[in-house]
């Protein structure tokens, strides 16, 4: 069994698969290139596949920032009305001041949308499908119909979870992390009713989706990498996407786990997690269960989670730091050891995120010594991007750009997850804007920064186009800038106490002082979405008005998507597909610019013992 | 198969899918599993036994197992009849095996055990079900590959799709092994 023969049970044949029907001389043109749902809706062809995550996360990303920008304006004109409000968001802001349960289930859906629905599947769904056949030498997925079902999976995950945003009810806002009691409960208040239900069926589907993708992207890397192509030959962005599958496939289970208890809670008048419990002046006949276990089943998710969110970004930034500096990337295998070391640790680290839920101290200090371990591989990678790029000969390229950008926001990010992985200073800068501050920069801005980089790199690899360089800049710098002026802030007033998730700090007299600073997060906040628009535009405009790209390999790269042709139909290559001699860092090589994976060695680099 | 076969595939991708799969159903499990000794670390843990009837539904899916692993081979033998007798056998034990656990439910019920009794009694409801969904959904793998087996226009003889909806079967078998064991240890 192969890559062609899969592709064959498929039913899908294409470039390299004509050699076999020239013998029986049919011509299979029209059957498979034909027909639009076969192309583009339901179709089997992962670089298909990889767009329609892409442009799904780019809606989700615009949906989920916008809802930052209304509850920002909250936070920043506690006292000002925008009757605009009114007109969109009905009752749920009467008098053009977002109510307080709108306020809740905005919180509550940005953080779902971004961290599931854009940085989840909208980033590693988007590349794995992309590069993993293409950087490995297959023809697609090793199952491209599981492919095919991993995306329509999250499509309906999406759309229950957009219906949940117009139920007469709202949708749900108990956080993005829907803690019971409160999620458990639909007479504790609107937003745990129906949209609650949505919300667990939505994420339900969305596991489903994330486990059918992963399983295909792993066996795919394990099993159909082309001739020549070893473990250690394979680019650092594929390690990154095998090890994202890897958390995603041992992580998700356990939180739909988790998930079902929270159901049954729900609507079948089981105890797993409610006890000794209150509504609205009358006792629960609930008795028994532990809040706490969810958190523990959530977070058992929840932490590696976030690695799922930003390994992907490391594998890309690696490669296109690599492949803009002209330099090979430093530390190849203490690359793939700290990614290794990474993916163990998030399973040991959960209790981190609970060191206020009354966890035993003694039990902390277990939590506190492996979640300060993980600062170690951090450190060796930041430390071998710097040496990658040092002394290099840089080309600014927008994706070049991005990729510094995600290392300084990873550092500067990165430092106060050492604060905060302390459970005694954790005491104090728990649920405050200090831990706002430390997860979007360290996850959310980096993420979405190695999103960006992948994007502006290999938009030509997509769509044969080139993004718009200008506005690439200005996104960048307005990116940037505007990142650090709107979560720097932000840890000053955790630092202070200043509590997240409240509606309103202006009858509070210790945060009086912040009302300016938030002011000015606000305005912040409304300039940098707006710079994202400009990035939707220069997306969807380029896809069809872009400068075309004449050359199949734009960036000079030595890895294998560059091999193939400028717009590379189902089947990646149309000839036999290319063999591989050479690990994929050959640059300023004896001389030599760059040395494609494709070139056999030299006797000279024989005889040296090469990679 | 072609030249690509020259390739060093060991296994074949849909069967490496599937052991990934079945370590990620294991993983739901252990959530399940490792919740439910957290909980019983807790004060005011009821004890219980459970039905009698889950021992025999044991003893089906074993048998059904070996059915399976007899269909294999027939298959391999090119001994369709038997192979389509056999695999229509480990459906009707599936259902069996279905059935004796729903009547174990409703023997637990009978005797006052509800699914919104203490967090102990849930746990089997909510653990069984979940078990049982994962038996049926292989049912409904053997039905399609029942119908395949019927075809006239289409003939595959490749033994991957059974091979794989055998391993699965064990796997679920292996796995009420574990929970019946469980379940019955860590009371």
């Amino acid at each position: 069994m192969s890559n062609e023969a899969t592709l064959h049970s498929q039913e899908v044949i294409h470039g390299a698969a004509h050699a076999h029907d020239h013998g029986h001389g049919h011509d299979d043109h029209e059957h498979h290139e034909g027909g639009f749902i076969s192309k583009y809706v339901f179709s089997l062809d992962h670089k298909t596949i990889a767009k329609q995550f892409l442009i799904t996360g780019i809606i989700w990303a615009i949906i989920g920032a916008f809802f930052s920008v209304l509850f920002r304006l909250q936070l920043g004109f506690p006292d000002a009305t925008f009757p605009w409000l009114e007109s969109i968001l009905g009752h749920w802001a009467k008098g053009g001041r977002i109510t307080p349960e709108a306020y809740y289930a905005l919180v509550t859906m940005h953080g779902t949308i971004l961290v599931f629905f854009v940085l989840t599947a909208g980033l590693s769904g988007t590349f794995s499908n992309l590069l993993i056949p293409l950087q490995v030498g297959a023809r697609d997925m090793a199952s491209p119909l599981m492919n095919c079902m991993s995306y329509w999976a999250f499509f309906l995950a999406s759309v229950v979870m957009m219906a949940s945003l117009f139920v007469q009810t709202g949708p749900a806002s108990g956080g993005w992390t829907s803690y019971p009691p409160l999620s458990a409960l639909g007479d504790a208040s609107i937003g745990s009713k129906v949209g609650m239900d949505l919300w667990l069926a939505s994420m339900a589907l969305f596991v489903v989706s994330q486990l059918l993708g992963g399983l295909n992207y792993i066996s795919t890397i394990l099993n159909m990498r082309t001739k020549g192509m070893n473990m250690t030959k394979m680019p650092l962005t594929i390690w990154s996407f095998f090890f994202t599958a890897v958390l995603g496939v041992l992580s998700f289970p356990v939180l739909l786990s988790g998930f079902i208890l929270l159901l049954f809670d729900r609507h079948a008048g089981t105890s797993f997690y409610l006890s000794d419990l209150f509504v609205a002046g009358k006792a629960l006949s609930n008795e028994g269960g532990s809040a706490i276990l969810y958190q523990h089943l959530f977070w058992f998710l929840g932490h590696p989670e976030v690695y799922i969110i930003i390994l992907p970004a490391m594998g890309m930034v690696s490669e296109i730091l690599a492949v803009n500096s002209r330099k090979p990337i430093f530390g190849y295998l203490a690359m793939v050891g700290s990614m290794f070391a990474i993916v163990i640790l998030a399973f040991l680290v959960w209790a981190h995120h609970m060191f206020v839920t009354g966890l035993n101290p003694f039990l902390g200090a277990f939590f506190v010594l492996l979640t300060l371990l993980i600062a170690v591989p951090s450190a060796i990678k930041v430390f071998n991007w710097i040496t990658t790029i040092w002394r290099g000969n840089l080309r600014f390229t927008p994706g070049m750009l991005f990729s510094i950008g995600f290392v300084s926001t990873f550092i500067s990010g990165g430092l106060t997850g050492i604060w905060l992985g302390n459970s005694s200073i954790d005491i104090h800068l728990h649920d405050t804007y200090f831990v706002i501050a430390h997860f979007h920069i360290v996850m959310g801005v980096s993420a979405f920064f190695g999103t960006f980089a992948g994007v502006y790199h290999w938009f030509p690899k997509m769509f044969g186009r080139y993004l718009n360089n200008t506005l690439a800049y200005i996104h960048f710098w307005a990116t940037l800038i505007g990142a650090y002026l709107i979560f720097w802030p932000m840890h000053y007033e955790g630092i202070a106490g200043m509590p997240r998730r409240y509606y309103d700090y202006t009858s509070w007299e210790s945060f009086k002082q912040f009302a300016d600073l938030n002011h000015f997060i606000s305005i912040v906040v409304i300039a940098v979405f707006a710079a994202q628009l400009l990035f939707v535009f220069n997306f969807f405009y380029s896809i069809f008005k872009g400068r075309k790209v004449t050359t199949t390999n734009p960036w000079n790269s030595t890895t294998l998507e560059w091999t193939t042709p400028i717009n590379p139909g189902h089947g990646n290559w149309p000839g036999e597909i290319p063999e591989v001699y050479r690990w994929p860092y050959d640059y300023s090589k004896n001389g030599k610019d760059f040395v494609p994976q494709t070139v056999p060695l030299s006797p000279d680099e024989e005889k040296e013992g090469h990679h | 198969m072609d030249a690509m076969s020259l390739q060093r595939n060991k296994i074949h991708p849909h069967k490496y899918s599937l052991w990934i799969a079945m370590g990620s159903i294991t993983m739901m499990f252990i959530g399940f599993t490792s919740a439910y000794v957290v909980k019983r670390a807790q004060a005011n843990w009821f004890t219980f036994n459970l039905p009698i009837i889950f021992w025999i539904s044991t003893a089906i899916i074993l048998t059904s197992s070996a059915t399976i692993q007899m269909a294999v081979k027939q298959f391999r033998n090119r001994n369709m009849q038997r192979y389509k007798q056999l695999i229509t056998l480990t459906a009707i034990l599936g259902v069996a095996f279905a059935l004796c656990q729903w009547v174990g439910f409703q023997q637990m019920n009978d005797s006052g055990l509800r699914l919104n009794g203490p967090a102990s009694v849930s746990f089997i409801y909510v653990i069984v079900s979940v078990h049982l969904l994962h038996v049926l959904g292989g049912v409904v793998a053997l039905l399609i590959m029942f119908g395949k087996a019927f075809r006239t226009r289409v003939r595959s003889y490749s033994s991957v799709p059974i091979e794989v909806a055998a391993t699965y079967w064990h796997f679920v078998d292996g796995l009420w092994i574990y929970l019946l064991i469980f379940l019955s240890v860590a009371r």
